[in-house]
């Protein structure tokens, strides 16, 4: 740690006009600095990174492609009447490569990986690389959203029941009790089955389920740590309101927890949105589990059409494990148990 | 130095335990008695200490000052003011006149707090000082007052990187920083080296002359107390067993608990150094659930008769001016 101790002791002002916002800055820079020391120890959690920085990559480079193949025009004898650009071809959604191969005789699809469609074609002629490249985009936005939604509210009810404990607490683990027991998947199915199912709504529905359910038990367990340190009794008496407590003291202090959950909960909302996609009970343009039910509901096994099964299986098995093993990397950070210090 | 600031009137703290299926059937109840009747009154400027081993009531006492706990019974006065009920604006107020100093000072702070953050935190909750600068400056001043030089040095600091007893400076200068009259220490010597010890006392004592402030010091070590009180009260199992001037509590000492605490003092005699001295008491401190009929210190008391058991508990009465004990047998047993 440095100490200002070039400053005299006599000079307050300088110190003093350091604005509030550069305190706090410099109190979480520092606060980073030490976590990340930690968590690179253990290198499980940088593998995590390093793939979900590849996703990033994919994700942001789609649009990217996409403007590219759309200033690219085709001549006319390529055509066939539909596509103009490469971009109709390339469409995660809408393309159809009608192009002739090289035997002079148009694709059928689905096609094999090949040059032209290095992950091959769906059943409707759609380019495969194209469709997990845009879904990229999706799983992220759709994934962070539900975790960050179940995260905080399991984190604000965890921190609220343990505080004022008695009615609140009651209530709120009775409600954990009852989603935990809840059969997941088909409760899910369930539910589409009343309502059109989008990506929103799913996200929605994940994070409330979170939100209230099994994570907000070990917050709450958590909190309860905090809650009786002699610093929560030292607000009381400086006069801190419940409140005051609550975000200043308790919140603070098991958050590392809640961003522990959060990659977790990424993990667990893009697995369940993948199942439901498969199973085909999800309102979604394209998504990694819509690629596998299009190859099913289209009647192609494993055998016939192996990419469509295997390429979008890898791509959601290492995007939640990535973020698994994020989760688990910061678990030392959480732990201090697991800390060789 | 004779005016009365805090009262305390047949303080009673009663935790309900709960109940085994006979007694829930009976409609019966059974309490823990933690603090059960204690009366005592502090005068300002004075350094009052309240004195037991563990598990006697003593930080329940405390809490209850500071309104951590809400009493069952009995009544809180405080610079005149009945402070038992008070309304929410009434709370806040008082909660900036008394202040609490805590065992261990690193648990007291937030981990995730800077000393800065430590010191301000009191001045944000009651909106003092007129922004970030005006508030910095008192708490430079503070930790000036509590010898923490130069201060600007500190401020910046984690809890963890300072001493146990810089520690326990910060945490008297975050009482200091609301300028209360009143401050509860509980135990603030007890987890610091022994050699810091004298050395925080006497940082404590010399910030309480300066401020005029009056001291509530809860401890189990009669040994610091000695030194450090004007005035010395002894709780067991949740009554004051004993109360006096502190040289009449240790010179003086009547009631058999308090000598067994004194005893358990170990002042080696010159000569005897590896001599054990056997202490006048007999087994552990019972339950505060289940708590001796009569005396409530007889199956404990070497001096014990029956008549201390069977006649009801002896209340307190005065032995010598200011000196009061709770104890059938004073007269005789000395
Ligand atoms: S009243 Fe009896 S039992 Fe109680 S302290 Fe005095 S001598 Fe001991």
């Amino acid at each position: 740690m440095l100490v200002k101790n070039s400053i005299p002791s006599g000079s307050d002002a300088k110190i003093i006009s350091e604005s509030l916002w550069r305190i706090r800055l410099n109190l979480l820079q520092q606060a980073w600095k030490n976590n990340w020391q930690i968590f690179t120890e253990k290198k499980i959690g940088l593998v995590g990174l390093w793939i979900i920085g590849f996703f990033i990559l994919l994700a942001i480079s789609h649009p990217i492609l996409m403007a590219y193949w759309s200033s690219q025009e085709l001549p006319p004898e390529a055509m066939m009447g539909h596509n103009k650009s490469l971009a109709d071809v390339y469409d995660p959604i809408r393309g159809l490569d009608l192009r002739p191969g090289k035997d002079m005789m148009p694709l059928s699809h689905p096609a094999a990986p090949s040059w032209r469609h290095p992950f091959g074609t769906d059943p409707m002629g759609r380019d495969v690389l194209s469709q997990i490249m845009y879904s990229a985009r999706i799983e992220f936005l759709f994934g962070v959203f539900s975790a960050l939604l179940s995260v905080f509210l399991a984190t604000l009810v965890g921190a609220v029941s343990a505080y004022f404990g008695g009615k609140i607490d009651a209530f709120f683990m009775r409600l954990a009790d009852l989603v935990l027991t809840l059969p997941f998947l088909p409760f899910l199915i369930f539910l589409s089955s009343l309502l059109t199912l989008d990506l929103f709504k799913l996200g929605l529905v994940l994070g409330l389920l979170g939100g209230f359910g099994g994570r907000t038990i070990v917050l709450k367990s958590q909190a309860l740590s905090i809650k009786v340190r002699p610093y929560i009794e030292a607000a009381k008496i400086a006069g801190g309101s419940h409140w005051h407590i609550i975000f200043r003291h308790i919140i603070p202090n098991i958050l590392p927890l809640s961003f522990f959950y959060l990659m977790l909960g990424v993990t667990s909302a893009v697995m369940s949105e993948a199942t439901l996609s498969f199973l085909g009970l999800l309102q979604a343009p394209i998504s990694w589990g819509l690629i596998m039910n299009f190859a099913r509901s289209f009647g192609y096994s494993f055998y016939e059409a192996w990419w469509l099964y295997l390429i979008p299986g890898v791509t959601i098995t290492l995007f939640c494990g990535s973020f698994y093993l994020v989760g688990r990397g910061l678990d030392t950070l959480v732990n201090p148990k697991l800390r060789k210090r | 130095m004779s005016e009365v600031i805090l009262e305390v009137k047949d303080l009673k703290k009663w935790f309900p335990v709960r109940r085994r299926i006979s007694q829930l059937f009976k409609g019966e109840k059974s309490w823990v008695r933690a603090v059960d009747g204690v009366s005592f009154s502090i005068k300002k400027g004075e350094i009052f200490g309240l004195i037991g081993e563990s598990g006697c009531g003593k930080t329940t006492t405390g809490k209850l000052l500071m309104k951590l706990l809400e009493s069952t019974a009995g009544q809180i006065i405080f610079q005149g003011e009945d402070v038992t009920n008070l309304t929410p604006e009434g709370i806040s107020r008082y909660k900036r006149e008394i202040q609490m100093i805590f065992q261990d000072p690193y648990a007291s702070m937030n981990p995730r707090f800077k000393i800065r953050d430590v010191l301000l935190e009191p001045l944000i909750i009651h909106k003092l000082g007129a922004g970030l600068e005006e508030r910095i400056s008192m708490a430079t001043e503070v930790l000036e007052e509590v010898k923490m030089t130069p201060p600007i040095e500190f401020l910046d600091r984690y809890p963890h990187m300072l001493s146990g007893g810089q520690r326990q400076r910060v945490a008297t200068a975050r009482t200091l920083i609301l300028s209360p009259t009143f401050i509860v220490a509980d135990e603030p010597v007890s987890m610091i080296d022994l050699s810091t010890r004298a050395e925080v006392l006497q940082m404590m004592k010399e910030v309480q002359q300066d401020l005029n402030l009056t001291y509530l010091y809860i401890t189990h070590d009669l040994s610091t107390a000695r030194y450090f009180t004007d005035r010395i009260a002894v709780m067991y199992l949740g009554k004051i067993v004993e109360m006096g001037s502190a040289d009449q509590i240790v010179d003086n000492t009547l009631h058999p608990y308090s000598r067994a605490l004194i005893a358990a003092v170990c002042e080696p005699v010159t000569g005897k150094v590896n001599l054990i001295k056997e202490v006048p008491i007999k087994g552990e401190i019972p339950s505060a659930a289940n708590i001796p009929a009569g005396c409530r210190f007889h199956p404990r008391c070497i001096f014990a008769k029956p008549e201390c058991w069977e006649l009801e508990e002896p209340g307190l009465e005065e032995a010598e001016p200011g000196h009061l004990v709770a104890c059938r047998r004073y007269q005789e047993i000395v």
